[in-house]
Parts: C-alpha cells; structure tokens; sequence
C-alpha cells in the first residue's frame, strides 16, 4: 500500500507538483498498477542478463570533429526566459 | 468526393509522375477534405494548408528538372511528436503548447527536403495512451464512428489516413501506438526494427523501444514509405548502421513455402472472440497461398505488458525531465527554480503522463530498483529469447494486433488498467526490438480489425511480402470515410 506520504517523496524526487486531490488518487491509482505488474516478481530469473537495447548495441562512437551546430541566439529563441544569451532561471535554492 | 483522393500513395505518385495531375492539385484536394472533415474527427492538432501548397509548388517545380524521389510527391500528415522546423509540436501536451522546433527530425528529412505536410496530427499526450484521450487539444474520433476512439496513441494519424485526409501519415510506435489506432482504423501500420528509423527529432518516450512508423492505405505504400524513411544516422546513436534494402522488389512474389506461426498466448481468452475469428481467417487465406501454418509458444508474452509498464514509464520518468521550464515549452514562474520547475510540470502535464511520470520515479527509486526495473530488463531478456527461438521454426508470427475492435469514447479513460491492456498483442514485439505491421483483417461487430505480423530484426522485406499476401488474403478494400 502506497501512502501519501510516499506519494509525496515520489513526487518530490520527480519534482512534481501535485494537487491534494491527485495526490490521494495516485496513490491507489499506483497501487493498481503495482499488484497487476508484481508476477514479474515470481519469475526466477537470477543467471539471465538485463537487456537495456534491443539490439544489443553499445558504446557507439563518432569521430570527434568540429561541425556547425545551432547558433546561440537561435538556441534560445524557444526559451521562456533568457538573459544576456544565457538561460536564465528563478533564484537557486 | 475527389477522385484523387481514392487513389493509393503510390497510384498518385505515378499519375503526378505522368504529368496527368501536380502536386499542388493533390495538395489543394487534400486541404479540402481536412476542411471538410476534421471539424469532427480532429485528426490534426495544427493543420498547414499553406504551408503545404507552398511546398507542393516547389515540388512541382522541381519535378521539371527530375530527381524527385517517387514519395516526395505524396502530402503526409506528420505526428505531432515529431519535430517540425518552424512548425508549432505540442506532443499533445499544454507544456509545449508554443513549442517551434528549431529543426526537423531526420526521418522526415530523409523523406524530403521540403516535405509536402499537410499538418501535425493528434496523439496521447507525449504517446502515452491508447485512445488519443489523453490530448490536451481534445480527442480524435475514428471515421468508422465517431463515438468511439481512433486507438492511440497515433490516432490522429490514423484518423487521417482512414478518412483521406492526405494519403499516408508518420506516426510511432513504443508499445504499440502505430499499429493499435491503425488497426482501429482498418489501415496498415508498421512499427520497423528498433533503430531501423532514425528517432532524432522524434520527441522521446521510451529511448529503447520508440520506433518511427508509415501508416498507411495499403501494404505498398508502407513499402514506399518505409523506404523513405529508413537508413542510419549519425545523429542518433542507437540508429542500425545497415544497409537499406528496396522495400518494393519482391513484394508481390508471395508466400509460397513460408513458414508462419500463430502466436497461441496472444490468440486466449483476453483477445475477443470477433478478433480472434478474423485472424484464424487470415492465417487460414495464408495457407491457402501456399504458406507453412502452424502454432509457435512464446512463453514469457505473459509478462510482457507487466515488463512494458515498468520500463516504458520508467525511461519517460527520465525523459520527461527535461520539461522544467528553462529551455523551452511552458514556464509557470515562482520564487526559487526549484518552485518553478514543481509549478511548470503541476500546470504543463496530464493526469497520465504524471502518472507515469510517477511510476517510473518509484520503480527506478532507492529499494525498489531490482525488484521492479531491473526485473523487468531480466524478462525482457526472456522474451527476446523466445523470438530467438520461434523465429528458428518459423519466419514470420502471427497473431491479433488488438484484443477489441475500436472502443466508445469515454469507456475507459477512468480505468488506467483496462486502457493498457489494449497493448498486449503489441508490446512483445517492442521489448524485442522486432519489425511488427499490422494489416486489416475484416471486421467484428461492423468495425474493423488488424491482424500482426511480426518477423526477425531487419527481416521488412520478407515481412511485407507476407503482410501483402495477408491483405490480399483478407481481401479487405480501403475507401476513405466518413
């Protein structure tokens, strides 16, 4: 069972902002979904590997070579706030 | 109706290629018809009527001197998760509701330089869903009746297709959202091999399962779009560095001698009994075409939805981080960022994306990671294995694509449960990585239904010879609707 509290901290790590309404549905809305995925859980599978890419691949590398990339002002022509041609952002607390 | 407008992607692209018709005369025909119809169905989130015949004039100028390729021709709606330079892509969601991309992703790229897009079609809010419900901008209703959904989450893409709204439509696919709404829609759709389509500019979901998909009037025009679309990309490193076969030769040369499999797990009880009679039917006509049928086990599909809900959600967790407010999309403002980034995401998500925004934070947490995610990576290992193992028997799979035929708007949107088992025929494939297409079979209950098949990685050519054959096998016509 899924409490409010761990609702909250769930929330908190995904900094997400919830409404006190859907803070009391997630957590039996969660819990749902939980016990429908938990016979995963039965399955011995200790000696079987994780699969992270279908394909199997991995450390796919290029070569390193400068190339013309989007130019800054252009960058920060969708941002909601920018400063000085940076992103600016509220007080960091 | 316009003539045009019954003919396939292909049957235009030859009589443009004939000079009987320009592209800006089936530009202008399809721009009528979105006029005409999207007023109910709401296939499109945005429409760019001239935007497109702007294009479509260049097109046709460039025809005069060659070297336009035979699918360039062709208008197309376009996902809204897809990036579009200077084209407003909200993903269906209010946080990127004044969202322009600063580029365009490279599968369209790769379909043209200018591509001729009639407008940015509607999905589930950033592809999360199964009905098109879960839009900001409102749900798409399905041509065949527009009291019930088109499937998910391209179903604005194949509402688009199913009512000529244009001739064929990108959409993608994560566990099944090119080829459920497809089906609902009674129109092709393929999901290729994972990383067969370049995902750069394709607005992320699950890293590891996300596939750009052709939707489609028929199994050729997939053919012709897949080719289009496909090739490896530098920019994308999980993009397969092999070669791009032609998609079209041997299309028609049947299945003679191929050896299929229907999928017992995927033919029980939780699939409809109207949908599992329609795909016995279409393995039936295979055999009839001179195709080996048998039955082929895969043992842990059983827990493959169970897999996809733990790692799906737990990839866009991480995904989805990225819309806090600073680079781009909505921002709500508040004192300190932390507020800020708490604030944008309260305002800018849906209720399903933040509730898989939360199951995938809780799966990945401190204390739950090996019983949840990792545990589901060891399945998804399981499941590959079982691909492995039925594709040494058989060369392509086959089963439903999903359990019912399309549902009444509002029937499931207050049950999370019951939506995602929409996805049970159509998730093992995604885990696997595997090329899957679905074709339309018949209809259950006057609506139509999809039958899948589904080969080995990079098998499309042998896959779309049988989808072909299966089509002409169901003998199902396609005519736009309403």
């Amino acid at each position: 069972m899924i409490s409010e509290e761990q609702v909250r901290h769930v929330a908190s790590l995904a900094r997400l902002g919830l409404t006190e309404d859907e803070i009391r549905e997630m957590g039996g809305q969660l819990d749902a979904i939980l016990d429908s995925i938990e016979k995963i859980r039965e399955l011995d599978l200790a000696d079987t590997p994780p699969t992270a890419n279908p394909l199997n691949l991995s450390n796919v590398l290029r070569s390193d070579e400068p190339r013309p990339e989007l130019p800054s002002e252009e960058a920060l022509y969708p941002a909601p706030d920018a400063v000085d041609g940076l992103f600016a952002v509220p007080r960091i607390d | 109706m316009d003539d045009l407008l019954n003919l396939t992607a292909r049957g235009l692209s030859e009589k443009i290629e004939a000079g009987d018709v320009s592209v800006r005369e089936a530009t202008e025909a399809a721009n009528a018809r979105v006029e005409e119809v999207d007023g109910d169905l709401n296939s499109f989130v945005t429409t760019t009527p001239e935007l497109a015949l702007e294009r479509a004039g260049r097109v046709d100028e460039r025809l005069r001197n060659g070297g336009v390729k035979p699918w360039e021709v062709v208008p197309i709606a376009v996902k809204d998760v897809l990036s579009t330079r200077g084209v407003r892509t909200t993903c269906g969601s209010k946080i990127l509701e004044d969202f322009t991309p600063l580029y365009d992703a490279s599968a369209l790229v790769n379909f043209g330089e200018e591509p001729v897009m009639v407008g940015k079609s509607n999905m589930d809010e950033f592809a999360m869903g199964s009905s098109t419900e879960n839009s900001a901008y409102g749900p798409t209703r399905n041509p065949w009746d527009t009291g019930r959904v088109p499937g998910g989450s391209s179903g604005g893409s194949a509402a688009a297709v199913a009512a000529g709204e244009g001739w064929w439509a990108l959409g993608t696919d994560t566990g099944g959202s090119v080829r459920q709404p497809a089906a609902l829609c009674g129109i092709v759709g393929l999901k290729p091999t994972y990383g067969r389509v370049s995902r750069y500019g394709l607005i992320s979901f699950g890293s590891s399962l996300d596939c750009i998909g052709p939707m489609t009037r028929d199994v050729k025009d997939s053919a012709l779009l897949l080719q289009a679309i496909a090739g490896h990309d530098p920019r994308d490193s999980t993009s397969a560095n092999v070669e791009v076969p032609d998609y079209l030769a041997g299309l028609e040369d049947g299945v003679e001698g191929l050896r299929v499999g229907v999928v017992t797990e995927l033919m029980d009880e939780r699939i409809d009994a109207g949908v599992r009679e329609v795909t016995s039917r279409v393995a039936t006509g295979l055999e009839a075409a001179g195709a080996e049928v048998g039955e082929v086990s895969l043992p842990h599909a059983y827990y493959a939805l169970e897999a996809y809900y733990i790692i799906a959600p737990a990839e866009v967790s991480s995904n989805l981080a990225r819309f806090d407010g600073v680079r781009y999309g909505l921002r709500v403002q508040a004192d300190g960022v932390h507020e800020m980034y708490r604030k944008t995401r309260e305002a800018g998500f849906g209720a399903e994306a933040k509730r898989r925004i939360m199951l995938g934070t809780y799966a990945l947490s401190s204390g739950y990671y090996d019983a949840y995610y990792a545990q589901a990576q060891k399945v998804r290992t399981k499941i590959i294995e079982d691909f492995r193992e039925a594709f040494s028997r058989y060369d392509v799979l086959v089963s439903p694509t999903s359990p019912s035929v399309a549902f009444e708007i509002g029937a499931k949107t207050d049950d999370p449960l019951a939506m995602y088992l929409q996805d049970i025929c159509a998730v093992p494939a995604s885990l696997a990585g595997v090329p899957a297409i679905s074709v339309p079979g018949g209809l259950s209950e006057g609506l139509p239904v999809g039958v899948q098949l589904m080969g080995d990685h990079f098998t499309e050519p042998m896959l779309l010879r049988a989808a072909r054959a299966a089509e002409q096998a169901a003998g199902f016509e396609f005519t736009p609707r309403p």
